[in-house]
């Protein structure tokens, strides 16, 4: 933004007073007016161009709300930091919004939990290659009461009951790893969500929403939750460290098809060559090395470990 | 963790991290309402004083403007500044630089519609005078910005609330990026996500007593100008 | 240097001024020449605040056309001061120095000395009182140095002492040789100031003659019945 002070002459041509030697800026004529306008102007000029700030060795890793909240990061960057000295600035957004992000070329490196999501992001050239981190789970989270009866059972049976029951769900509707995942059991489940309602005999009570999208991350879903007293499904991690439980505990975990992978990849230098490839790839090189691994497996909230590493698993 | 009380008490332990999101977002609103404000002030008092085809559209645009949606703005400012749009080569997204930037535009209607209405009732009482003194356009603008200075001063403290007190335009734009584009309302946003409701409540809190603060002073600025200046 | 243009003699050829289907001013013939001040006389409503605004080029007339020194443009050389003046929200000597245009604390000192405000030059001028902000006003319009000062109805809010102020600036600036044409309903002050008189009523030229002329002598039945104090409608 071009702001100038703007300088006119004081009067017009035809004007009998004006002495051209003593000329002076329509501004500053006036009290005070054109200095303060002045300094505005130059401290304004100063506050905007505060170029080079000390983030040159810094990357943009865009990366979900799940590993930001359950408060990951904070435990291994300043390690990763202290190591290296790059500035790790993370944008927490869904797997899907951090994958576009990816493609924008507004991050350097992706760091998100939907395998078939990413491996296509790859395939279509956006991302260089996916190498798996860590995994976490997720766990059906409800409330103590547990209206639909789920304590216990496997997840099928118990999305069965949920729906069977009416039982209010919440989704995060945000195409996030979270919500891939939940579509997918769903899916397994044999359900459509998004179904209408059973019909009902004539004179019992009209069915209400059961099924709620609410289009944001996972602390929105659990505190949502926890209003409603509803269930939902959640990764661990998330589940761990969050802090407005209300009446909510989690009612299943365990099934094999609740494990939960995550993979990081660096955004392709060949789509967007701006992307800070040789830092990048640190990041990347260190999240898969020992080092990096043992920081993961060492965070734990209450003692109890979040993510588990598994760089050294083929096929992960 | 902490609970409600030890939560304003926050302010009061010397927490960094507190003073820093409190210091960037003060930045952030700040210059974003003196950046908005040397483009809107002087474009206000032009509608105000110069007729011209079309103007009764800016003027009734403008005013609908003053209640864009904050994350519309932010929206559109992060298309802009991506990697993939046009001003991408910038590299200033998820930078205060940005915030900045969107906070000022989504002001700017704020500004420029009430500095409109101020100088139009002023110009009512100088036009005579100023049109008998032969001052020419440029200067007349001048002139009836700093005359109305003090009215202007409230003018700039709605754009400051507005700025201060939003969350979709700072969030899409900065990232919400801990130590750098995290502000005061995408902290408590990020907290409350987060369950910790305490603690964001003993945000909004120091958050509200910011903007109170900052409107005294304003106000006892007004008070001193006025005595000195009549 | 520029040749010296006189904005004299100031003439209404047949100049009319109608808003909204109301003849504010009808058919104004007249010239207005160098020498003493030119008062114009008439009850309120009579149109003289308008006969000044079309001399000062505020307005332009709907009818006929306004020449100065048989130009259609004036040279600048015009200043006006208000019945209430608007102060801006600075310093006097601000005030006068706005007016002056370039940076000259003499001459903006000179000028307050004029006008008796010397030793208010750095009080703000919203806080002058309404004399004193009238002298302003006066110091403000000769620092444009005019060659003809207009005042419309410069007095009328004034009490007697700051009126004799006002009446003695405006009778020491037509003794240097500015023309003045000043707009009064007040009879007192016409007959303290004028060299010649335009009486105007309902928007129309009535008489025009020269003071004593007019006072002692007057010519048509309402400027008699104005000089009695009967209301002329």
């Amino acid at each position: 933004m071009r702001k100038a002070v703007v300088h006119t002459p004081l009067m017009p041509a035809k004007a009998g007073i004006r002495n051209r030697k003593n000329w002076v800026p329509a501004f500053a004529g006036t009290s005070g007016s054109g200095r303060f306008v002045l300094a505005l102007a130059l401290a304004l000029a100063a506050t905007l161009s505060t170029a080079a700030l000390a983030q040159d060795k810094s990357i943009v890793v865009a990366s979900t709300t799940s590993t930001q909240d359950s408060g990951l990061f904070g435990h291994i960057l300043p390690i990763f930091k202290q190591k290296t000295g790059i500035d790790v600035k993370v944008i927490a957004q869904g797997t899907g919004q951090a994958l576009d992000t990816g493609k924008r070329g507004d991050a350097d490196v992706v760091f998100v939990h939907a395998k078939a999501q990413e491996e296509r992001f790859v395939a279509d050239g956006w991302g260089v290659k996916r190498y798996p981190v860590m995994y976490n789970d997720f766990v059906l989270i409800g409330p103590k009461s547990d209206p639909a009866r789920v304590k216990g059972k496997d997840i099928e049976t118990a999305l069965r009951a949920i729906k069977a029951k009416e039982a209010p769900f919440i989704s995060r509707g945000d195409r996030s790893g979270t919500h891939s995942a939940e579509l997918a059991l769903w899916k397994a489940s044999g359900i459509d969500p998004h179904a209408p309602p059973i019909p009902q005999a004539a004179g019992q009570k009209i069915p209400g929403q059961w099924y709620n999208e609410i289009g944001q991350g996972m602390g929105a879903a659990l505190n949502t939750a926890s209003a409603m007293n509803g269930y939902t499904l959640s990764d661990r991690g998330t589940w761990l460290s969050f802090k407005n439980r209300g009446e909510l505990d989690i009612v299943v975990e365990g099934d094999k098809r609740l494990f939960n992978q995550y993979g990081v990849i660096l955004v392709n230098p060949a789509k967007h060559p701006h992307v800070k490839k040789e830092l990048g790839r640190q990041f990347i090189d260190w999240l898969v090395s020992a080092d990096g691994q043992k920081a993961i497996a060492d965070y734990k909230i209450n003692g109890q470990q979040l993510f588990f590493p598994n760089a050294d698993v083929p096929g992960a | 963790m902490p609970d409600g009380a030890s939560a304003v008490s926050l302010v009061f332990g010397g927490d960094p991290a507190l003073y820093r999101i409190v210091a960037l977002s003060l930045y952030v609103s700040i210059a974003a309402v003196l950046l908005a404000a040397l483009v809107a002030l002087p474009f206000g008092a032009f509608l105000a004083l110069v007729k011209f085809p079309g103007r009764t559209f800016i003027v009734v645009v403008i005013n609908a403007f003053m209640g864009l949606p904050p994350v519309v703005v932010g929206l559109a400012v992060y298309l802009l500044l991506s990697r993939s749009g046009p001003l991408g080569f910038l590299g200033i997204l998820f930078t205060p630089r940005a915030m900045i930037i969107a906070q000022a535009l989504l002001v700017m209607p704020i500004i420029a519609a009430l500095t409109r209405q101020t100088v139009e009732d002023l110009w009512v009482e100088y036009r005579e005078e100023l049109t008998a003194l032969r001052v020419p356009a440029a200067r007349r603008v001048a002139t009836l910005i700093w005359d109305a200075r003090f009215s202007l001063v409230t003018t700039l403290l709605a754009g400051f609330g507005r700025a201060a007190a939003e969350v979709g335009t700072v969030m899409i734009v900065g990232g919400n990026i801990e130590g750098f584009t995290r502000t005061m309302t995408t902290a408590i946003a990020l907290e409350t996500s987060k369950g910790d409701l305490p603690l964001a409540m003993g945000l909004g809190l120091v958050l509200v007593t910011i903007v109170i603060g900052v409107n005294a002073l304003a106000w006892g600025a007004r008070r001193v100008g006025e005595l000195r200046a009549g | 240097m520029r040749a010296p243009l006189t904005d004299l003699p100031l003439a209404f050829e047949n100049a009319s001024l109608r808003i909204n289907g109301v003849d504010i001013l009808s058919h104004l013939k007249l010239e207005i020449l160098a020498g003493p001040p030119t008062v114009l006389l008439g009850p309120n409503g009579s149109g003289k605040s308008t006969l000044l605004r079309l001399a000062m080029n505020l307005a332009q007339p709907t009818a006929g056309r306004i020449t100065w020194g048989r130009r259609k443009e004036p040279d600048e050389r015009l200043a006006m001061v208000f019945q209430r003046p608007v102060m801006l929200r600075r310093s006097a000597a601000a005030n006068v120095a706005y007016a002056l245009n370039r940076r000259d604390p003499a001459r903006v000192s000179e000028l307050l000395g004029r006008v008796g405000l010397a030793h208010l030059a750095d009080r703000p001028a919203r806080r002058l009182s309404g004399g004193e902000q009238q002298r302003l006003a006066l110091a403000r319009a000769l620092a444009r140095d005019p060659e003809i000062l207009f005042l419309d109805e410069p007095t009328a809010s004034l009490d007697p002492a700051a009126t004799k102020a006002v009446e003695d600036i405006i009778a020491n600036v037509a003794a240097s040789g500015v023309k003045i044409v000043m707009a009064t309903h007040e009879l007192g002050q016409a007959r303290r100031l004028a060299g010649d008189i335009v009486f105007l009523a309902r928007g129309r030229l009535i008489e025009r003659a020269t003071a004593d002329a007019f006072f002692i002598t007057p010519q048509t039945a309402e400027a008699a019945a104005f000089l009695r104090g009967d209301l002329v409608i």
